[in-house]
């Protein structure tokens, strides 16, 4: 009784959204870090049941971005709204319940066992009714992300990779309807980056809006329903992949020249950066 | 090969099914543990009641506990009873208070810092909740009566935690380095400041203070017991809810947040919490070192590092460890008695060592 009075505040549970009702949106976001405007004027909305992949340059304010919308870092000016509301009107345990967040990078200060850890990814429904799907949202999560092999092993002893595919697993379980993932391909090998995207594409069709910081413009190309182009803090390009990938339009953006060109059995836009041909060949 | 393939068949399926019957397994023996060290706890307590100068058998010890609760059993005679309950008793609860304060502070502290190294000694903490015990004694302060030493050592090591975290902290993490550089200005400002009470104190409070700081549980009564009874308790009553918070806290604080974890005030009511436990372990005490260190880390050792057993157990643990080492102090050198502080500083200095080394060999050192 004790632990009910403790656990269970009064908080309201997230509904199901219908399809194309946004569930994160930014509006006219101003974010200044350390004295420099890292985002301005930013307007962003993703949707229930679709993939958005945040792509650009080095500190284009892709990270940044992110981290508005999972609310970590306050706005100046601009708002942002999840599940239709401010993010500051929500309280900690509320919006976990609202999104869930892949960092950059994995750490766990003490040897918990990966199964430990993904389970943490069910704190924010302890006592909630969802509370009995536990057990099956970690089965569910540790084999979607392929960690259950490994699932007794403490996870100060992984690799960078599988601590990446735990950190995913954690977030899965948190069965949030939107999910923010920061960069979740960058230490994986090539079979784990197509798993975890479509691992994204699974999730938007089962209703959930994905946000995905992504380096690799194939796999935005191959899994976006839309990609949102940043450059210097601001939204250079949003839409479609095969609308967005432009080649005058990224050349100008990563500084550097590139082709694009269809797939020639899928017809999906591929993004080349320009090579001479070497000596030799 | 047959077995072969069936051990990979049978790991194949509880790989796909995390594990129930192993954590059912686990869980069976946490429980173990729990109950183990909780019998040695109350075994320990009788024969520490019963050893000493004067010898009481402990099934009289157990008889007189009974009597008094009115459950049969029977008294002691006039000097045995005396012994018992004025001198031996009081000076066992005190050894719970203190141990189980110590132990569980040193679990929360490492939870809250994240850092395995984070213990109300070695960062600095005791000693500053020493030098408002030493300072409430050198001035002579009795605001609080009774309380005075305990209250005074609450504020200044409330200060110091304070302190401690402001200054090892940098985006949300605490580097080790950091920490024990800190932790070892703290020590030495407290050291500087704790020389200058002395200074000023006179003949009586100078010999009151230095048994004070090495640590000992000789001058035990009830008024002492019941000094340090509402900060211990209160501490100990509030650490457990927090464990799962904790245990989130772990993946940094970013996530813990995503998690619904509201850190900011979680970290307030814990170093608070911190600061009621130690206070109520130094007021009485003295610096007792190493016990908040070695008990969480030996716990995580055998049962994992949840804070859901870390928190209590090591509360647990820490009584055990320092009713037996102020069984130790008192008997082993008889008739004079080492200093409790001492006697933990001994064992507790080559435990720390031997982590070092160890922590070295397996991941290169801590960052």
């Amino acid at each position: 009784m004790i632990k009910s009075f403790f656990s269970s505040r009064i908080r309201a549970l997230p509904e199901p959204a219908a399809p194309g009702v946004p569930l994160a949106e930014a509006v006219a976001l101003r974010v200044r870090l350390g004295g420099r405007t890292v985002l301005a004027e930013v307007g962003l909305g993703v949707a229930a049941g679709e993939v958005l992949a945040l792509v650009g340059p080095n500190g284009a304010g892709k990270s940044t971005l992110l981290a508005a919308l999972a609310a970590d870092l306050p706005a100046e000016s601009g708002e942002v709204r999840v599940a239709g509301r401010p993010v500051a009107d929500w309280s900690a345990p509320e919006l976990a319940l609202r999104r869930a967040v892949l960092p950059q990078s994995a750490a766990v200060s003490f040897p918990f066992a990966v199964e430990e850890v993904v389970r943490m990814g069910r704190a924010p429904w302890a006592g909630t009714p969802a509370e009995d799907a536990d057990d099956d949202a970690v089965r569910e999560a540790m084999a979607a992300a392929e960690v259950a092999e490994f699932a007794e092993r403490p996870f100060s002893a992984l690799s960078g990779g599988e601590r990446a595919r735990v950190a995913l697993a954690r977030v899965l379980a948190q069965r949030a309807p939107l999910l923010l993932l920061d960069e979740p391909t960058a230490a994986l090998d090539l079979r784990h980056q197509e798993l975890v995207l479509r691992v994204c594409r699974e999730r938007a069709a089962a209703g959930d809006a994905v946000v995905v910081v992504l380096h690799d413009l194939g796999l935005a190309g191959a899994y976006a329903d839309r990609v949102a182009v940043l450059h210097e803090g601001r939204i250079a390009a949003d839409g479609p992949p095969e609308r967005v990938f432009d080649a005058a339009l990224l050349t100008r953006v990563y500084r550097q020249p590139v082709e694009v060109f269809p797939h020639p059995r899928t017809g999906e836009p591929l993004v080349i950066p320009q090579r001479e041909a070497r000596a030799g060949r | 090969m047959a077995v072969l393939t069936e051990e990979a068949a049978s790991d194949g399926g509880t790989a796909g099914a995390p594990s129930r019957p192993r954590a059912a397994g686990r869980r069976g023996r946490r429980t173990l543990l729990i109950a183990a060290m909780a019998a040695a706890l109350l075994a320990l307590c009788l024969l520490s009641a019963g050893i000493g100068a004067y010898e009481i058998p402990v099934g009289d010890v157990l008889g007189s506990l009974l009597h008094r609760v009115g459950l049969g059993g029977a008294r002691l005679d006039r000097v045995g009873e005396s012994v018992l309950w004025n001198v031996r008793l009081p000076r066992v609860v005190l050894a719970l208070l203190v141990g189980a304060s110590l132990g569980c502070a040193g679990a929360l502290m490492q939870g809250v810092f994240g850092n395995p190294l984070a213990e109300p000694g070695v960062i600095g903490i005791s000693s500053g909740a020493a030098v408002g015990a030493v300072g409430s004694i050198a001035l002579g302060l009795s605001f609080f009566g009774n309380w005075t030493v305990t209250a005074c050592a609450f504020a200044a090591g409330l200060l110091t935690v304070l302190v401690v975290y402001a200054l090892s902290r940098s985006g949300g993490r605490t580097e080790v380095v950091t920490l024990i550089l800190t932790g070892i200005a703290v020590n030495a400002f407290a050291g500087a400041l704790i020389g200058l009470f002395v200074f000023f104190a006179d003949n009586a409070q100078v010999t009151q203070i230095t048994f004070w700081q090495l640590g000992s549980l000789a001058q035990a009564t009830w008024p002492k017991v019941l000094a340090v009874l509402p900060c211990a308790l209160a501490g100990l009553a509030v650490a457990p809810f927090y464990a799962r918070k904790l245990d989130l806290l772990a993946l940094g604080e970013r996530p813990a947040r995503h998690l619904g974890v509201d850190v900011e005030r979680l970290r307030i009511t814990l170093v608070l919490v911190v600061a009621l436990l130690t206070a109520a372990a130094v007021a009485v005490a003295g610096i007792i070192t190493f016990v908040g260190l070695l008990v969480p880390h030996l716990l995580r050792m055998a049962a994992g590092p949840g804070h859901r057993l870390l928190v209590p157990g090591s509360a647990l643990g820490g009584a055990l460890v320092l009713v037996a080492a102020d069984l130790a102090a008192r008997t082993v050198a008889q008739p004079a008695e080492l200093p409790l502080g001492v006697l933990t500083a001994l064992f507790g200095s080559p435990f720390f060592f031997w982590l070092l080394r160890r922590t070295r060999r397996k991941q290169g050192g801590w960052a």
